[in-house]
């Protein structure tokens, strides 16, 4: 457990979300148990687990959709609790969920400030609009025209367009959940390019995720959840693919680990026959 | 003009299209992909027209026309209605029911007890938006299809109205009402049909121009004063024509008027008010809608409280257009007439898309076609099928161009 150590090391200051013995049940499935989870400023937090180890639960008990059966949630450094995705919202919390949940009959800039327009009984579009571009701009973001409809964007831009309006609130924690699940090579990279300029702007980021190399690329540390338990949390600098492969399967021996090996030892002889 | 990029125009992929002819480009180029807006009703109605005309002369005739008009506010009115339905992915199959009761509640309560003429109005009115309340909470609370609500609406309120009026089956209103006398008599003074030409065209550019004038401040990309002087000499000019041609006969009627103020009113709410805005989500993506913090339930009881509403106003009109009520108001082809007018007028059907000038425009393609029908002497049975192909056009074109939009990313 030395690794966890470390990582508890490395977060000493400026956490802004912290969560201490989270658990949940379904009925009689428990789908989460004694869950910890720290989140600093600044920090993007990869959230991995196989199908069912609780991340998505995670999610929801974050975003306000269910509240925990128990154990506590720290926000800032006092205890929250967060009964609905209102309060969330107004704790600081923005969740972008896997579906974006955008409308596709409405252009960029309603998409961003729906529900939060601008003058309600006079709709500021003037101000709407720049206050649209100030936010992709921002985010570096690649759309040609903020007053298309959602529908003739790419998916990398839909992503980006949700991701911009989880901004609008001034949000302190971001969840991304599975931002990059069903996206092209240059679309995935935009995302990750997008989640490393959410960091540099000193926000709180939790990505789950199911793609190794995505996490490894952007993510600070890796939090593995198995069958609704922590099972490690790990620095990304020094852990390797197969190590977190290894906490999310619960086993050292899978088709991953076992072709490494392979490609090791051939590796090994090779050098061997190239030295002999 | 400065030659800085505006901030909306600085991505290198924007084809930049500016002036009058960028704006014809853009409609050409918008309708290829499947929006096609107002160009099917546009196209349909110069076809009509040039038909009816040639079967006809009388049909493009002045007096004609100012029928035409007439015939047009009542349900051109509950059609307003639909279109709010239809924008959040409804449908309201109950307005004729709903307007026939309203009918009948005012004649009950204006003739038949003596009741002021605005009591009668209100009551007519309070109960058309109560139907839609009571809608609205059965879709909400027990999750019943709107279409299922409504058909049963349907045939209560047709029973409802049938009973109000069971003991004479018919009610004339009295020709001296103010009510009649506006439905049928009361028509614009000249000179005010022209001032509120110009005032139209004046305000349309007004608007514009401060709204270029803000955007150019902000460093946004804007209309030149060219562009919108054009769009409103057009205008100024069609409406000049319109109010020259009617005014040789009787003129703009009052009715008409109240038509079109409520179409403006409707458009205004619907695009420029965060209410419009949430209608228009709704009917896209009602999930997204529900996580944006938007009150779905309370946008689906105001949009059904609306179109029972309207549909009274419009009972009412029709009441006061005919001078009576009988036990075959709002019955007939006045359900699927106020439907096909919302879908014609570029309304779609599946939710999220159109404007509230597509009752306008839907209203006066059906009135067309029953009107220039009327006048060759077919009797209804020709009219209904006509009148059924139509819409069965307009929403084949509504599909195609849904297709269209999804292959060209525009859905």
């Amino acid at each position: 457990m030395t690794s966890t150590q470390q990582a508890a090391e490395q977060r000493t200051d400026g956490v802004v979300l912290s969560l201490r013995g989270i658990s949940k049940h379904f009925g009689a499935v428990a789908a989460l148990t004694d869950v910890d989870l720290d989140v600093p400023a600044g920090h993007v937090v990869a959230v991995v687990g196989d199908n069912g180890a609780g991340k998505s639960t995670l999610v929801k008990i974050l975003s306000g959709v269910h509240p925990p059966d128990s154990g506590t949630i720290c926000f800032d450094a006092k205890e929250v609790s967060i009964p609905t995705p209102a309060a969330a919202h107004r704790l600081g919390i923005a969740t972008v969920f896997q579906d974006l949940a955008l409308c596709e009959n409405l252009n960029v800039i309603q998409n961003l400030f729906l529900g939060q327009e601008v003058r309600p009984l006079r709709l500021n579009e003037v101000e709407m609009e720049t206050r649209s571009w100030d936010l992709l701009r921002q985010l570096s973001a690649k759309i040609p025209s903020v007053r298309v409809p959602v529908a003739s964007l790419s998916g990398g831009q839909r992503q980006t367009v949700a991701i911009a309006r989880s901004l609008l609130g001034e949000p302190k924690v971001i969840i991304l959940d599975e931002p990059t699940a069903a996206l092209g090579v240059a679309q995935t990279a935009e995302v990750l390019n997008l989640v490393e300029r959410l960091r540099e702007h000193g926000l709180g980021v939790i990505m789950i995720s199911h793609n190794m190399a995505d996490v490894k690329a952007v993510a600070d540390t890796v939090a593995v959840l198995r069958l609704g338990r922590n099972n490690g949390v790990f620095p990304v600098a020094d852990v390797s693919t197969e190590d977190i492969i290894a906490a999310i399967t619960g086993a050292t021996d899978n088709a991953v680990s076992q072709r490494n090996e392979r490609s090791q030892a051939r590796q090994a002889r090779d050098k061997e026959g190239l030295s002999s | 003009m400065n030659t800085m990029v505006t901030t909306d125009r600085q991505d290198e992929r924007l084809q930049s299209r500016v002036g009058v002819r960028g704006a014809i480009t853009d409609v050409i180029e918008r309708a290829r992909g499947g929006d096609l807006g107002v160009i099917p009703v546009a196209v349909g109605l110069v076809v009509i027209w040039s038909v009816l005309q040639a079967l006809n002369p009388v049909f493009l005739s002045s007096a004609n026309l100012v029928n035409l008009t007439l015939e047009s506010a009542a349900v051109g009115i509950i059609a307003l209605g639909i279109v709010c339905v239809l924008l959040v992915a409804q449908i309201d199959l109950s307005v004729g029911s709903v307007s026939g009761l309203s009918g009948a509640v005012l004649g009950v309560l204006f003739v038949l007890q003596g009741l002021p003429i605005w009591v009668a109005i209100t009551a007519a009115v309070v109960m058309g938006a109560v139907i839609g309340w009571l809608y609205a909470q059965l879709f909400n609370r027990f999750g019943v299809p709107s279409f299922v609500i409504t058909l049963a609406g349907l045939l209560a309120f047709l029973g409802l109205q049938l009973y109000v009026l069971r003991t004479r089956g018919s009610i004339n209103l009295p020709f001296d009402s103010g009510l009649v006398h506006f439905a049928q008599l009361a028509f614009v003074p000249a000179w005010l049909s022209y001032t509120l030409a110009v005032l139209a065209a004046a305000g349309l550019f007004a608007s514009g121009y401060v709204h270029a004038r803000e955007r150019r401040k902000a460093g946004l990309s804007a209309n030149s004063v060219t562009m919108l002087a054009v769009r409103s000499a057009a205008l100024l000019a069609v409406l000049v024509f319109v109010v020259w041609y009617l005014g040789r006969t009787r003129g703009v009627g009052w009715m008409f008027v109240l038509f079109v103020g409520l179409v403006l009113v409707m458009h205004y709410l619907l695009s420029r008010t965060r209410w419009g805005r949430s209608v228009y989500a709704v009917g896209g993506n009602v999930e997204a809608a529900r996580r944006a913090g938007i009150n779905v339930k309370a946008v689906y009881t105001s949009v059904f409280v609306l179109c029972s509403t309207f549909a009274a106003v419009g009972g009412i009109l029709a009441a006061a257009r005919l001078a009576a009520v009988n036990q075959s108001s709002g019955g007939g082809d006045v359900n699927l007439n106020a439907i096909a007018a919302a879908v014609i007028g570029g309304t779609s059907l599946f939710g999220g898309r159109g404007t509230a000038f597509s009752a306008l425009l839907g209203i006066i393609v059906i009135q067309s076609i029953s009107s220039g029908l009327t006048l060759l002497n077919l009797d209804s049975s020709i009219r209904f099928v006509v009148t059924g192909v139509v819409l069965l056009l307009a929403v084949v074109v509504d599909s195609v161009a849904r297709k269209s939009r999804t292959s060209h990313g525009r859905a």
